[in-house]
């Protein structure tokens, strides 16, 4: 136990995706915020992406069991909306595993955003920027949907926030 | 100077507290559930999935204010307490978001109203001296961004679309309109929160809201109602029938196992 360190709960915490978008982590999206501990209890802070994702529940879940088969015998899974969440925190690895995933990367802002960006989407399958936005709304809440008219597909991007 | 926790906020300040956070709970929550009445109905595939998406946005920001009320000095129930086992009378949304959800315009002039409202409240809110309201509304406000440019861009398609979504969505304001202003009543103890810099008054933000929306309906050729005639009642707990009935739908099954672990 004396060997455990923050720096392995990271780690291990990096084989804990995204319950809506498996290809990536949660400590690459920049869900997972704080990490410290405290004898053998381990005190994880997350933020959510979206208030009302009920992937939350499945993430506290998945962190807390991670955790504990390194040996802690507590895990205590916080959640902060201070500072919010935004897609700025998503890493450039995790943007590249959106697009193979075949989800639009979120575009980059600097803390608003209107429709204009909103509506400037490069579609991920084909990399054209001759796309339009179909509804702000998709299959969860972080996503929009778009069409293609290059290679005349659908695809979803990732809401910027 | 700010007030870090319910723990800080004096005691006069606590009742007022519950008060306002429980009114933006229920407005949240109700407008959530109306929504929800969308899923599987809704006139278009895209909007049958925004509205479940809006339901579920809504319900997320309900727990959020009911989590800060039912801190521990302020004393309101738990949000689930809060949400399944209160009755009409302790409910103190505005009764724009108890209406039935009506046709598609109303369910989109409703929206449109309301939206606005959490844009000029969360923009003032942004600012509160109470350090949880402020960090709440930076994380809901971007998310609320999205809910006002969908509700907005069906306003200004359907006002001067026909001749019939024209026709229907001039009836539809003029049912919302008194209930929309109703938004804009203050809570009890408003004057305490004011005086704490936890808020501004009601009326100002009226104001505001009045100047953001009147002329996005006047562009979609919409007769704006008198701005005087405010349905209210609703920030005490006098509410129309339509709660009830509401009431009595959404909380029928965890009251008939009040103990039950979901």
């Amino acid at each position: 136990m004396s060997q455990l360190t923050v720096e392995h709960i990271w780690s291990a915490l990096e084989d804990v995706k995204d319950p809506e978008i498996p290809v990536v982590s949660l400590v690459e999206m920049g869900i997972v915020r704080d990490v410290w501990l405290e004898d053998d209890r381990a005190v994880v802070t997350i933020t959510p992406t979206f208030v009302g994702c009920p992937a939350l529940i499945p993430m506290r879940e998945e962190i807390t069991a991670r955790i504990l088969q390194l040996g802690v015998s507590t895990v205590d899974v916080r959640t902060s909306l201070n500072p919010p969440w935004t897609t700025e925190w998503i890493s450039e690895s995790a943007r590249a595993k959106l697009r193979s995933f075949g989800l639009a990367p979120p575009p980059h802002h600097t803390g608003t955003f209107d429709i204009a960006l909103i509506e400037a989407a490069i579609c991920p399958n084909c990399g054209a920027t001759d796309t339009v936005l179909d509804s702000l709304f998709g299959a969860t809440l972080c996503r929009s949907m778009y069409y293609c008219n290059a290679c005349q597909q659908s695809f979803e991007q990732f809401k910027p926030l | 100077m700010g007030i870090e926790s319910a723990a800080q906020a004096a005691a006069p300040l606590r009742d007022a507290l519950r008060e306002f956070l429980t009114a933006m709970a229920d407005d949240e929550l109700l407008l959530g559930h109306r929504d929800s009445e969308w899923t599987g109905h809704a006139p278009i595939l895209e909007e049958d999935i925004a509205f479940s998406n809006l339901a579920q946005d809504e319900m997320g920001h309900a727990l959020t204010w009911y989590t800060l009320a039912a801190a521990r000095e302020l004393g309101a129930p738990d949000p689930d307490r809060a949400a399944f086992f209160r009755n009409a009378g302790e409910f103190r949304n505005a009764t724009l978001v108890e209406l039935p959800k009506g046709d598609w315009a109303f369910t989109i002039v409703r929206r449109y109203l309301f939206d606005a409202s959490e844009q000029v409240r969360y923009a003032a809110l942004a600012e509160s001296a109470y350090r949880p309201i402020a960090d709440a509304v930076a994380k809901l406000r971007r998310e609320e961004t999205y809910h006002l440019l969908h509700s907005r861009g069906w306003v200004q398609r359907l006002g001067d679309a026909t001749e019939e979504s024209h026709h229907r969505m001039q009836a539809a304001l003029d049912v919302a309109w008194p209930h929309a202003l109703g938004l804009f009543e203050p809570t009890e103890g408003e004057s305490t929160l004011v005086a704490a810099d936890i808020k501004p008054p009601e009326n100002t933000l009226r104001e505001q809201w009045l100047a953001q929306v009147k002329p996005i309906l006047e562009a979609a050729t919409l007769v704006v109602p008198d701005a005087a005639q405010m349905a209210g009642g609703g920030r005490s707990g006098q509410h129309t029938q339509h709660l009830a009935d509401l009431l009595n739908e959404m909380q029928k099954v965890a009251r008939m196992e009040p103990e039950a672990t979901w």
